[in-house]
């Protein structure tokens, strides 16, 4: 087995009830990365997730974690992961130290070394004030720690997080994405959820952007970027019949890889902004185009989004739960 | 083996410490049926039954063995309602994507349910005592009547849990609940003798395990070993079969909802 890869899915595919969940999905985590699945509700995220952690068993395809098949040793690769469900998984009448002392027994770990690990856990997540309290009393961000620290108690060689931030508040958001970097610099493999696009591009070493159940690309998040072709400089002309003149004029000069018309001017898709701006406004200069506005973007994880999709994230459409 | 019982304590322990956060719900769980039932059903009728009908002393100690297994009868399928709600907020899933046999979850659950059972069937013969209702088969026909109240709540929590495992929403469950806890009650030997039945309602209530429950447990109360150990021996049977039924059905749908 190659010892940098974490986890190998092969083909994947699930379906539910004549539902195709997931189909034909394949994909590497290397150990020590922090992996992203990156798609809108319903996607097959967790159904993908799901999967790796043994909780369901693939219609066809398989999966590997740490070398281990998740279908025929399932047993021992629960051993080896830890997982934080994406609902508050929290048993309000328990305390957060009775949750992980749950936990500890499930895990098989002696009294002496839990209760170590527990009091380790419980300041890393910084509720060790709060450890004997029932959790109904916490907040939404303090469920979501107990959650992680239960996810960790294992001292799991792969942590799954489905949706790690979903609904929190931005200051407990930023602290769980210091858990996840600090976590990942202790060595750990990280699979994660999100629908959050700056999340993932925050986050993530890689990601897999995917819809519809299938994987749309794969790449780290600067890698998808610079795949979409380069930045996009943005003309607006004041006079729209010279718009025209200035494309042709601008097609095949070195700095400019592609020039698209829009209502009111130009689209540039440019290498170096440096080296295209000087190009870009002496042409205009030349032809006597009077440019009226001038915008520059770096392409976002958005745009990759919408280029691998066809449709933005955030479409309220598919904003179902999954 | 020593894993399997450190995640089945654990468990049940998890139910235990529910429970006793839950001061108000424990107090009414033990209190509920016997007060209902036992104190005011059974005084009630005290003179509207007929004690040549009955075949009993008074209504209150015919009645006794209903209450008794009315008792087990709720709990049992109440019994799946908390594994509903694990599985409704996605504790189950963590603990199902711990190492553990697949079947602690499930064992704990049973021994609890059994547990908080016994002690309530306990609970309610010391109260049927305090109205005069003597067991005539003394502590070991005490026993026997837990041993009986055990086999059938076994059932009864396996068929609870399958549909716990099963339902699309806690609504479902509840609805199902509500329809089919009183006309087990009323289609079996609890209130009435199958004798003192309509022609229709006895065939049904034959077909119903909780009269054959009844009909162990009652001649352990009111008549004696002679008496009841036909019975004890008929029930055992016909609960082993139950049982079995039950768990199948339970360890079916288990395995569905897990994937």
């Amino acid at each position: 087995m190659d010892r940098a890869i974490a986890i190998d899915v092969s083909h994947l595919s699930k379906s539910y009830d004549g539902h195709r969940a997931i189909v034909d999905i394949s994909f590497t985590v290397q150990a020590g990365e922090i992996f992203g699945l990156l798609g809108p509700n319903g996607a097959g995220k967790s159904t993908t997730l799901r999967t790796l952690i043994t909780l369901l068993t693939p219609s066809s395809g398989s999966a590997t974690v740490c070398g281990l098949d998740t279908v025929r040793d399932p047993d021992r690769v629960r051993r080896l992961i830890g997982y934080v469900p994406q609902e508050r998984a929290i048993d309000r009448f328990l305390t957060g130290r009775e949750h992980l002392e749950l936990l500890a027994a499930l895990y098989h770990l002696r009294k002496d070394e839990a209760n170590k690990r527990i009091a380790e856990l419980l300041k890393l997540v910084e509720l060790d004030a709060h450890a004997d309290r029932p959790a109904k009393t916490y907040s939404g961000g303090m469920k979501r720690k107990l959650d992680i620290a239960c996810g960790l108690l294992p001292d799991p060689k792969v942590l799954f997080l489905d949706e790690p931030t979903l609904g929190l508040d931005v200051q407990s958001r930023l602290r769980i994405w210091d858990y996840v970097r600090m976590l990942k610099a202790r060595g750990m493999t990280i699979v994660m959820t999100t629908n959050y696009l700056d999340e993932a591009d925050q986050l993530c070493d890689r990601l897999a952007i995917i819809d519809g159940g299938i994987i749309k690309t794969i790449g780290s998040p600067v890698e998808l970027k610079v795949g979409l072709g380069g930045d996009i400089v943005s003309l607006t002309l004041k006079e729209a019949d010279r718009i025209m003149g200035l494309e042709s004029a601008l097609k095949g000069q070195p700095a400019i890889k592609a020039v698209r018309t829009t209502a009111k001017g130009l689209d540039i898709r440019v290498e170096s902004p440096e080296k295209a701006l000087p190009v870009i406004l002496e042409s205009a200069n030349r032809l006597g185009c009077s440019v009226e506005f001038i915008q520059y973007n770096r392409p976002r994880l958005d745009d990759v989004f919408i280029a691998h999709t066809g449709r933005r994230i955030e479409d309220p459409a598919l904003s179902n739960v999954e | 083996m020593k894993e399997y019982w450190q995640e089945i304590s654990a468990l049940t322990m998890r139910w235990v410490l529910r429970l006793s956060r839950e001061k108000f719900s424990m107090l009414f769980t033990l209190v509920q049926p016997m007060l209902f039932w036992l104190i005011f059903f059974g005084n009630l009728f005290q003179r509207a039954a007929d004690s040549q009908v009955t075949q009993a002393p008074n209504y209150i100690s015919f009645l006794a063995a209903g209450v008794v297994v009315m008792t087990v009868l709720n709990n049992g399928l109440a019994g799946g309602v908390d594994l509903l709600f694990d599985k409704e907020n996605g504790f189950l899933e963590r603990l199902m994507s711990t190492p553990i046999h697949r079947s602690s979850v499930i064992l704990s659950r049973f021994i609890f349910v059994m547990t908080i059972t016994s002690l309530q069937v306990l609970v309610i013969l010391g109260v049927a005592f305090l109205f005069g209702v003597q067991p005539a088969t003394g502590l070991l026909g005490i026993a026997t009547i837990l041993v009986i109240g055990m086999m059938f709540g076994v059932g009864l929590t396996a068929i609870s849990m399958a549909m716990a495992f099963s339902v699309k929403s806690h609504g479902d469950f509840f609805s199902v609940l509500g329809f089919l806890s009183l006309p087990m009650i009323f289609l079996s030997s609890a209130l009435v003798p199958l004798t003192a039945m309509p022609g229709w309602m006895s065939v049904l209530a034959k077909f119903n395990p909780m009269t054959w429950a009844i009909d162990a447990v009652r001649p352990l109360i009111l008549s004696g070993w002679s008496e009841a150990l036909p019975h004890v021996a008929m029930v055992v049977v016909v609960m082993l079969v139950f049982d079995a039924l039950c768990l199948y059905g339970g360890a079916k749908a288990f395995r569905r909802a897990m994937g």
